[in-house]
């Protein structure tokens, strides 16, 4: 077995001129590219010692194909040094820290000392030194003459982008060079840099690497033109000018003409490393874009850094939109057949399953399942086709390996963006399915936090046994059925399975054979539970929390509030008359219904009890059953929900129009009071303040109170009640503004002002304050708005609408910034949490060791149920 | 047989586990009926069921509480909104006060203080009134009205003296504070008071408007408002601003029951212990705030990793994520170039130990499965 290599650091560093010439396969001395055979000039940009991209041609330098060769730098000789953009502050600073005479750091010895054993603190402690040599040249700076050779020093000035003025004069590149040399080693190393691997001269520039042109590719236009990479085109810019700069030079031209283009190779090797310095203008193509010069093409998220090397690119993936399939379990994951005859997964032919693979090779890659490729032992990979087929299966042999399609029961991992949290990439069961999308049962959609409205989903094949064990370990939907926010189940019923349950459970109706039988027909139990009773003409009946009770695990006990509960005054528990109190004793359920509370996501007290006193497992099959059982039961009962649904008789019309006439009344009345001056402010509020939320709250009042109206006319009878009152969707408040009243408007939490000079609307007279003039919407949605109410309606949706677009990038920022700060702690052997240094954060974990997804193990609760446990059947086991 | 409570907690004390379970333990066996064995099998469950709660090692905890934390923050709203209750202070909440924490801000956007009174002064309605206006920072406006008189170029005060009753000040006093601020001469007549410019220019009138304004006369400055508010039977005070180390030393205040929602402030104030625990406090309560439920453990290590240097530091880049080991990690993060710029000169190596470095450079990371280390031996 072979252990596979590491790489154990990386060190960095800055290259000196002689290193670099030293790794250079060719020095560049011509700004052309290609001749006119379309052939790479040697000693040009595109030198073919620099490496290959031209398909066909070899590589001069390494031999090696295109794609093989990772290709050779080369370099360009400056006729005169300049400085590197990216170091002109720390050239700044340490132009200023040391001697224009002797070079030295002008600090005493005994400060050196001193600073050097804090810098070697920091370094053992692996923290970074940047304050200490912040400090030390601010130290340094202090110095009017050198305690060394006691010159006088000059005030040096810095000028944006990078010219370094003293006395008046620019100092040239070479001047700066030449002071950073003679900079002794142990004065380099206080000024926190490394002498091995960066000396300060090392940071302005004599040799400029020309990067292999892999990096800057140049494509070919369909019309047979070649298109440079924006680097070769900086490149050509920069070897003009040195051309240009040397024969002038040469010549003996003027200094100022010298000195002109030595600033202009200044300008572009500045923009070659980055294109967007302040004070430097930047480079721009010939359309008038700026260039992405090496700088742009390593920041931002697109950048090669978050871009290409923290994310990656993969195969054996696929990608398409999502529906929902109830039939599945929630362990399941529908493929259509076209992605499972594309994906596979690797298999290595022994003796034992020859025989069987055999068959696979056999189908061909166009007869599910099949294979797709075959890998000889020496390591050559054959496409199987229909025609090669028979052929290759006769051939293979153990130690080869095939790529087998995607078949029923592969392990897949299964992922919904944005991934939130851990629960948004899960391993599920394939399932080959014809058409085109993949399906999952609805009630995984929560922790994908996914819907059918258009959704896509990503599904990646492990392809090793490692990663299939591991994600069949850790990764399976079961496994996730509790969330580590919070340790609850964040798996379980939505919508209708919700709605299925409640209508089943709810009440104690009579369900006869041939109906129980029917609901459960997708799991049929063993024997039929006890009929509940006999009906009048002696037929035996049975009833809803009976046949839900068939797919509790035998010794469950139960006891909670159910989600629709009232919150009476004072609880009657078993007495319950709205059936509100769920009791369930050894599996079966015995009063209460079955709602959000009890089996839905994010809530799910039964799932949650399941899971923890039994195993995901038995949690994952009846989630399963539950989501089928639920379907049968909303299928039993029907369930359908209208425009009619929403209708209210005339006298409750009546009523809400009376109640909603009322507050208007008394937000009048309010206003003349306050313009009577006869309100008295709150405490701490302005009389205006004081007078809006004493209206608000009067329209507010108003609005409930037409719910209230509403909500006695509608009754368990109209499924939107169903839904808002088992907590399967939508509330009551939604019902209230379709059927009722719509309500206030608002704006940031306050009634709707803005508009038009002292009024919202030219509808409305100057100063009015009243209801309708600031966007409280009488109707009802089922009435339809008039055209001023439609209009603050608009208004509020649309900060509901911007609201929602800056929470998504803020909170994605927060999340960002969480992960990175927190991502490399562990929990290590010893319980300790430590990050990569080996710095403890914490000495146990959470302070008492507990997994948040497991907590309930450790919880006061838990003992309560252990001492009642034992203690009431009687002796222990002996 | 059955146990007294100390008998009980000298059996329980020798367990492995969290005194909170062995409380629950002491609550539930005391008294009880029950036989030696059934006392053991009790203590053997409870041990077993902690040790099966435990988080297993290599467990890439940070990541979970990273998520457990940012997940939620899709659901949680924008707005600031009252304190629970009508016309009262406002504080941020949701998500722009969960960012202000984990920014570590000098000073939040909405600073308060709960502040409780000490005994004595938590149940008498006048006494906590009386601290209330004694912390409250009084400014000229509360007590009367400001004038400006052209001709004469000068500010006329006029005070209130019932104003000036509640307050506990006095127009001599009110004269006395004026000129230590202003270094003016202040003339007073019974109630009213009139100052002059040392310049006698329309602006420089104006200007000393605006300064004495904004001049604290009495009360701890900072503090604009204080609101008495009953809690059960304790009046408690919330305040508008927050000046957490004089508010402590105030009579009538119980510093021990005294909080501000300036994380900073009870850094300096309290030590950065106190500072953690606010950090846990008021993540726990904005989240619940919202209706989301976050296991505390989560938000411990977030208020951990922010103060393990023994100083605040901002979940970012000029906190815990700028200060990172490595050099690949940081500059994956945020201002890529420069991280690179530095380390070059410094030499830096990257021991590639991290999660970012080691997908960077395309290993299996060393958390979790990848922390495992274990070659089949053939």
């Amino acid at each position: 077995m072979t252990v596979p290599k590491r790489i154990g650091k990386i060190k960095f560093g800055l290259i000196s001129p002689q290193e670099f010439r030293k790794m250079s396969v060719v020095k560049i001395i011509t700004a052309d590219t290609y001749d006119d055979d379309g052939f790479p000039i040697e000693m040009g940009l595109m030198d073919p010692r620099l490496g290959v991209i031209d398909p066909g041609l070899r590589c001069r330098s390494c031999g090696g194909r295109p794609g093989e060769c990772p290709g050779h730098f080369g370099h360009i000789d400056l006729i005169a040094p300049v400085i590197h953009v990216g170091f002109a502050k720390i050239i700044r600073k340490a132009l200023r820290g040391a001697c224009r005479e002797c070079s030295r750091l002008m600090l005493l010895d005994k400060e050196k000392e001193m600073y050097l054993q804090q810098i070697r603190t920091l370094e053992r402690l692996g923290q970074l030194s940047d304050e200490i040599v912040n400090k030390v040249f601010a130290e340094a700076r202090k110095h009017k003459i050198c305690p060394y050779c006691g010159a006088p020093q000059q005030e040096i000035k810095f000028e944006r982008p990078l010219s370094y003025i003293e006395e008046g004069h620019k100092l040239t590149p070479s001047d700066i060079r030449d002071r950073f040399e003679k900079i002794p080693d142990d004065d380099i190393i206080i000024m926190g840099m490394n002498p091995a691997t960066a000396r300060p001269e090392w940071m302005i520039l004599t040799v400029l690497p020309v990067p292999p042109v892999t990096m800057r590719p140049s494509i070919t236009l369909e019309s047979g033109q070649r298109s440079e990479d924006d680097l070769t085109h900086k490149l050509v810019d920069i070897i003009r000018i040195n051309q240009r700069f040397q024969e002038n030079r040469e010549a003996g031209a003027p200094q100022l003409i010298i000195e002109d283009l030595w600033e202009l190779l200044q300008y572009h090797v500045t923009t070659f490393l980055d294109n967007t310095v302040s004070g430097v203008p930047p480079a721009r193509h010939r359309s008038g874009r700026p260039l992405k010069t090496l700088s742009q093409r390593l920041k931002g998220k697109e950048g090669r850094f978050r871009g290409s090397l923290s994310g990656k690119r993969v195969n054996f993936s696929a990608r398409t939109v999502i529906s929902p399939d109830p039939n599945l379990s929630i362990n399941e994951v529908g493929v259509p057949l076209e992605v499972a005859m594309e994906l596979s997964v690797p298999i290595v032919i022994n003796a034992r399953n020859k025989e069987a693979i055999k068959v696979f090779v056999r189908r061909g890659p166009d007869r599910h399942p099949g294979v797709n490729y075959v890998t000889r032992a020496d390591q050559r990979r054959i496409k199987i086709t229909s025609k090669n087929s028979e052929e290759i299966a006769e051939q293979i042999d153990a130690g080869w390996k095939i790529d087998r399609q995607l078949t029923d029961g592969d392990t897949v991992l299964f992922n919904r963006q944005p991934s939130l949290h851990r629960m948004s990439i899960m391993a599920h069961r394939v399932k080959v399915m014809p058409y085109k999308t993949f399906r999952l049962n609805p009630a995984v959609c929560p922790p994908y936090n996914a819907d059918f409205d258009g959704d896509e989903m990503n599904l990646h094949v492990p392809q090793t046994e490692e990663a299939r064990a591991e994600a069949e370990i850790l990764m399976r939907v079961q496994e996730n059925i509790l969330s580590p926010r919070f340790g609850g189940p964040i798996i379980g019923g939505i919508h209708d399975y919700v709605t299925g349950s409640f209508l089943l459970t709810h009440g104690y109706k009579p369900i006869d054979r041939e109906d129980v039988m029917e609901l459960l027909k997708k799991f049929p139990p063993n024997e039929m539970p006890e009929p509940k009773g006999y009906l009048e003409d002696g037929e035996p009946y049975w009833i809803g929390k009976q046949v839900f009770s068939t797919v509790l695990p035998k010794g469950l006990n139960l006891t909670f509030k159910a989600d629709f509960c009232l919150n009476c005054e004072s609880c009657k528990h078993e007495e319950c008359e709205n059936d509100a109190f769920v009791i369930i004793r050894d599996g079966q359920l015995l009063k209460g219904t079955i709602d959000a509370e009890a089996v839905g996501a994010f809530k799910g007290k039964i799932t949650d009890r399941v899971i923890k006193e039994y195993s995901p497992s038995v949690a994952s099959e009846f989630l399963d059953r539950m989501t089928l059982l639920a379907l049968r039961g909303i299928m039993y009962a029907g369930f359908s929900f209208g425009i009619d649904d929403e209708d209210i008789p005339t006298d409750a019309a009546d009523q809400i129009d009376e109640t909603t006439r009322t507050a208007k009344e008394n937000v009048q009345r309010l206003i003349e009071a306050y313009k009577a001056g006869e309100l008295e402010p709150l405490p701490g509020r302005t009389l205006d303040e004081t007078l809006e939320m004493r209206i608000m709250q009067t329209l507010g009042k108003a609005r409930d109170n037409a719910g209230q109206i509403a909500g006695r006319y509608l009754g368990l009878d109209n499924s939107g009640v169903v839904m808002a009152v088992s907590g399967a969707r939508g509330s009551m408040l939604n019902l209230t503004q379709m059927a009722a009243c719509v309500g206030q408007q608002s704006v940031r939490g306050e009634r709707i002002r803005r508009g038009y000079a002292g009024r919202t609307l030219p509808h409305f007279r100057r100063g009015d304050m009243g209801a309708e003039a600031h966007g409280f919407v009488e109707s009802s949605y089922k009435d339809g708005l008039s055209p001023t109410e439609f209009f603050f309606h608009a208004i509020g949706g649309r900060e509901g609408l911007v609201d929602t677009a800056i929470r998504t990038s803020q909170s994605g920022y927060l999340q960002r910034r969480l992960v990175n700060a927190l991502q490399d702690l562990e929990v290590k052997y010893d319980g300790t949490v430590q990050e990569t240094r080996g710095m403890i954060v914490q000495f146990k974990y959470g302070e008492d060791g507990v997994d948040a997804s497991r907590r309930d193990y450790a919880s006061p609760d838990n003992v309560k149920r252990i001492i009642q446990k034992i203690l009431k059947h009687g002796g222990a086991k002996s | 047989m059955k146990l007294s409570t100390e008998e009980v907690i000298e059996r329980v004390s020798i367990l492995d586990i969290p005194q909170a379970l062995k409380d629950a333990l002491v609550a539930g066996l005391t008294g009880q009926e029950m036989t030696e064995a059934q006392l053991q099998e009790i203590m053997d469950q409870v041990v077993s069921d902690y040790g099966h709660s435990r988080v297993e090692p290599c467990e890439a905890v940070g990541v979970v509480a990273a998520q457990s934390i940012g997940e939620p923050g899709t659901q949680m709203t924008m707005r600031t909104f009252h304190y629970a209750g009508v016309a009262e202070i406002n504080v941020t909440l949701g998500l722009p006060r969960l960012i202000e924490i984990v920014d570590a801000r000098k000073i939040p956007s909405t600073p308060t203080m709960t502040l409780r009174l000490a005994e004595g002064y938590a149940h008498d309605r006048d006494l906590a009134r009386e601290v209330a206006w004694a912390i409250e920072s009084t400014s000229l406006l509360h007590l009367g009205s400001l004038a400006t008189d052209l001709a004469e170029m000068n500010v006329i005060i006029e005070l209130n003296s019932d104003a000036m009753t509640q307050r506990k000040i006095t127009a001599e006093e009110v004269a006395e504070r004026l000129r230590e601020e202003t270094g003016l001469s202040v003339d007073q007549r019974s109630n009213t008071l009139v100052m002059a410019p040392e310049e006698s220019s329309y602006r420089e009138l104006l200007q000393l408007v605006e300064k004495i304004k904004k001049i604290s006369l009495k009360g701890i400055e900072g503090i604009k408002r204080v609101v008495i508010r009953k809690e059960g039977d304790e009046y408690i005070l919330y305040t508008e601003g927050s000046s957490l180390r004089k508010v402590m030393q105030f009579d009538g205040v119980d510093p021990t029951r005294t909080k501000t929602n300036n994380i900073n402030e009870i850094g300096e104030v309290l030590g950065i212990e106190a500072a953690r625990n606010a950090i846990i406090n008021e993540a726990t309560d904005t989240l619940r705030e919202q209706g989301l439920t976050v296991d505390v453990r989560h938000i411990m290590l977030v208020a951990d990793i922010m103060t393990v240097d023994g100083e605040v530091k901002q979940i970012g880049r000029h906190g815990v994520s700028g200060e990172k080991a490595s050099v690949l990690a940081r500059a994956a993060f945020e201002v890529t170039v420069n991280h690179i710029l530095d380390a070059a000169v410094r030499g830096d190596v990257d021991d590639l130990k991290g999660v970012t470095e080691n997908v960077i450079v395309g290993q299996p990371i060393q958390l979790g499965t990848g922390d495992v280390k274990l070659i089949a031996k053939r």
